[in-house]
């Protein structure tokens, strides 16, 4: 397992590195540069601009430059903020996102599991067709027509929440998390009915069913750990999705997650605030990839020993 | 039954749970009329709170709150008052303005505000390594430019010295009927110069001294809290010379983009004020007569740039043809419906005086006439030409309304283009455009910030256009004492704009935005200035 670990971990680092390289030259490859404004700027103060951000020299000095500073765990100043670095926007904003996509995360498991597994129970008849229906819904309908909804009639009709903001009371966190995790929870359903049909037309849950068992105990017991399965691998990029795609939710309520400082900083072109976040949220996908893979090697035995015999 | 039972049961509990955090919670509006707090609406993110490194409009509101200059602005009027400096007097040329500092004035740390103060701030806003943007706005103070651009480094022989500890004396290139008012702009207020240079180097661009713990400022409030695309607060500054005149204990300026969710916020109880509202609600506000609602104008123009260094729009004639077929009543009314007035030249009426006399008419058989005139009767042979626009959907609206304008009026066949706001800039600096969307809003209360924008090669003049009677007229009335002279100066350069269209006026911008009825003394105005000394909040008369 130890090596699998390691191999994989090794992996990731020519991937990271090619992440670097492709966005340092990506956004300096787009029109418009960090300090184009509506009223033009005389050349002269562009100029000094330019050399309090190093954009004056070449761009492989700029490049080696960043990575320099990277691997010193600098990831330089936000051109947008002066009085920020891109390591303080990331650390005032990531705990927020993922708080959010904690919530979201349990969310679509609590709500997606038990429809998947309701839906299984009796395929093709009622109880099958209203939860997968909703949750089709739940799939087509985007964030920012559920966001807006749930706000309308939780925040202004019913007084039961706040329509926006972050950490003021607990009632805040509540239609964000739904919002967000709405979507999910709806693929969550989807994938555990399939999973489950598969595993309740096996001849041991046919056997314990001979012998007596409740559905309760059968699904809890002996069905849930197959049945699973594919819900955990789905989890990983869940969570990447999760945490990289909360942009649409923090704005619609007014979250001061990392979402928000990235969406804003490929609009105002703030160079090292787009890589910083591209390069963090691309070690984080590549981490719960990781983890996924890890879990379902640990709850698999076929993988645990395909990986031992790899490794 | 039982089956339901679950579901009903978590259903339950749900409910349970939303209710517990539910209706009877005192909103922030009702809290903030106890305790004396500003709950509004502040559009984008601030940058940074730095007078001289900022260029935006929510930076502006923060630093309206924060610093003040030697004279401030009415909140009502917007006529120049006393601030810093309790009094000033003009050379009788116009050139020379020599102000009192009141000796009452402090720093929110408790030192004292001195005319070097002053000399030392604008010093650096005039570094050039400072990069400031609007460093431009002290180009009228004597050899100010040139210390900006590096071409001196003495700035002794910049026209600014303290003739005492409370005096400042100002020299100027020419006279300036607006100084007052560029007075009170960002770029121009004083920084605390110890401070800043605990922090780092006078020219040198985000250091820590803005943060909360370590700000020094001079106006009414202090920062308190700045949580970044959450909320900027302020609270009372008590060292301010004024404090006793100030009601309000704390103002919360909240970063909100999408005017949708600053409209619900006003709705649930979280905003005293809106710094917008949605187009798409207007017309419910309007029909509920709702009296939150604050309709109106702002010194701004949105326009139309052509391009005229290509062709066909290097022709004066084709320019006329276009800008006469445009029925900006039905823009207006039809389109943007949020109270915008149709523009019928560039700069828009001042309530102080100037009302430009020359008009471009809404006249399709001149523009047809014109049009056949320049090679194109009834459009034939025209090339098709392209709008661009930054995206956004009331730019796109218009765009397409123009588009239809047009063809139906000149059958000529136009394309429109829309563009990330940081590409259309790049797009507009290259002049690889033909006509452009473009908007203009005035820097300070006088018609010179809208006409000087069009000199030959002025850096915001991205039409190409040239015109050397025009360059000389806005020297002339810069040069000028005599008001009316100088009126008369600006009078005749909008009619060389009128005749020969670089630029196709639409509209004068219009603001809304919501007001709740217990904030008083909240004045909108041209200029969306804001003087936060004389609001409070009361909920139990609605003067």
């Amino acid at each position: 397992m130890l090596a699998f670990i390691i191999r994989r971990s090794l992996q990731a680092i020519p991937v990271i590195l090619v992440v670097i390289t492709v966005t340092f030259f990506m956004v300096r490859a787009a029109p418009g540069g960090p300090f184009d404004e509506e009223r033009t700027a005389p050349p002269e103060v562009l100029r000094a601009l330019n050399a309090q951000y190093n954009l004056d020299a070449p761009a492989w000095k700029q490049y080696t430059d960043y990575v320099i500073n990277l691997l010193k765990g600098d990831m330089g100043p936000s051109f947008k903020f002066p009085g920020r670095s891109v390591n303080e926007i990331i650390a005032d904003g990531f705990p927020v996102t993922l708080e959010l996509s904690f919530y979201a995360i349990l969310i679509a498991l609590f709500i997606g599991l038990i429809a998947g597994v309701i839906a299984s129970l009796r395929p093709n008849t009622a109880q099958d067709y209203v939860p997968m229906s909703t949750a089709m819904a739940g799939i087509c309908l985007p964030n920012f027509v559920l966001g807006p909804l749930l706000i309308l009639c939780f925040g202004i009709w019913l007084d039961w929440v706040p329509v926006s903001g972050w950490g003021y009371t607990p009632g805040d966190k509540i239609l964000p998390a739904i919002t967000l995790g709405s979507t999910y929870a709806a693929y969550i359903a989807r994938i555990t009915r399939g999973s489950m049909l598969e595993v309740l037309s096996q001849d041991y849950i046919r056997t314990a069913r001979a012998k007596g068992l409740s559905t309760f105990r059968i699904i809890t017991l002996h069905a849930s750990r197959g049945g699973i399965v594919p819900v955990i691998s789905f989890l990983g990029p869940a969570l990447a999705g999760l945490l990289s795609g909360s942009f649409v939710v923090e704005t619609i309520f007014q979250i001061p997650g990392l979402g928000r400082f990235y969406v804003q900083a490929a609009f105002n072109r703030d160079y090292t605030v787009i890589l910083g976040c591209t390069i963090f949220f691309s070690v984080l996908i590549i981490l719960f990839n990781l983890l996924a893979d890890i879990l379902l090697v640990w709850l698999n035995p076929r993988l645990r020993q395909q990986s031992r015999e790899r490794g | 039954m039982k089956k339901m039972f679950p579901g009903a049961l978590i259903a339950l509990i749900a409910m349970s749970l939303l209710s517990a955090c539910s209706s009877d919670r005192q909103t922030a509006v009702q809290t903030g009329i106890e305790q004396q707090i500003l709950h509004l609406g502040n559009g984008d993110e601030p940058s940074d709170v730095d007078p001289h490194v900022t260029t935006g409009m929510p930076e502006a509101h923060l630093q309206y709150a924060l610093f003040e200059g030697l004279v401030t602005k009415n909140g009502k009027t917007l006529e120049p008052e006393p601030a810093v400096a309790e009094s000033w007097t003009m050379s009788e040329d116009g050139k020379t303005y020599t102000f009192k500092i009141r000796n009452t004035a402090r720093w929110s740390n408790g030192d004292e505000i001195t005319a070097e103060d002053f000399i030392w701030s604008w010093q650096r806003a005039l570094l050039p390594a400072l990069g400031n943007q609007y460093a431009y706005s002290l180009n009228v103070i004597r050899n100010a430019e040139q210390f900006n651009r590096g071409e001196i480094t003495d700035f002794s022989e910049v026209g600014v010295k303290a003739l005492d500890k409370y005096t400042l004396q100002v020299e100027l290139n020419h006279p300036v009927p607006y100084f007052l008012e560029l007075l009170d702009h960002h770029s121009l207020y004083p920084v605390h110069r110890a401070t800043i240079e605990k922090f780092g180097a006078a020219d040198q661009r985000g250091t820590r001294w803005t943060r909360p713990e370590n700000f020094v400022g001079n106006g009414g409030f202090v920062i308190k809290e700045w949580q970044p695309n959450k909320v900027f607060s302020v609270k009372k500054n008590p060292l301010y010379w004024d404090a006793e005149n100030i009601r309000l204990n704390e103002i919360h300026f909240y970063p909100i983009q999408q005017s949708t969710t600053e409209e619900r916020m006003y709705r649930a109880g979280q905003l005293h004020i809106t710094k917008t509202v949605p187009s798409a609600k207007l017309e419910q506000y309007h029909a509920e007569n709702d009296p939150a609602l604050r309709s109106f104008s702002f010194l701004g123009t949105y326009n139309y740039l052509l391009n005229t260094t290509k062709p066909p729009l290097d022709d004066v004639r084709v320019r006329k043809a276009l800008a006469y077929s445009i029925d900006r009543e039905q823009i207006t009314s039809k389109v943007t419906k949020g109270g915008q007035v149709p523009a019928f030249h560039f700069t828009p009426p001042f309530e102080n005086g100037y009302q430009a006399t020359a008009n471009i008419p809404y006249d399709i058989e001149q523009a047809k006439a014109l049009l056949s005139e320049a090679g194109y009767p009834n459009g034939e042979g025209f090339p098709a030409i392209t709008i661009m626009y930054n995206t956004m959907e009331d730019h796109q609206k218009i765009a397409v309304v123009i588009q239809q304008m047009w063809k139906r009026a000149l059958n000529i066949n136009v394309n429109i283009q829309n563009q990330d706001w940081k590409v259309f800039l790049a797009t507009l600096r290259t002049g690889d455009y033909q006509v452009a969307r473009s908007g203009w809003v005035g820097d300070y209360y006088d018609p010179n910030t809208f006409l000087d924008v069009f000199v030959t090669d002025g850096g915001n003049n991205k039409t190409g256009w040239s015109n050397a009677r025009y360059d000389e007229l806005i020297v002339l009335a810069a040069n000028t004492v005599d008001e009316q002279q100088r009126l008369a100066y600006f009078q005749e350069a909008e009619a060389l704009l009128v005749e020969e269209v670089p630029t196709i006026p639409i509209y004068t911008y219009a603001t809304n935005s919501l007001v709740h009825p217990s904030v008083k003394n909240w004045h909108n105005n041209l200029m969306d200035y804001y003087s936060y000394k004389h609001v409070y909040l009361d909920a139990s008369n609605n003067e």
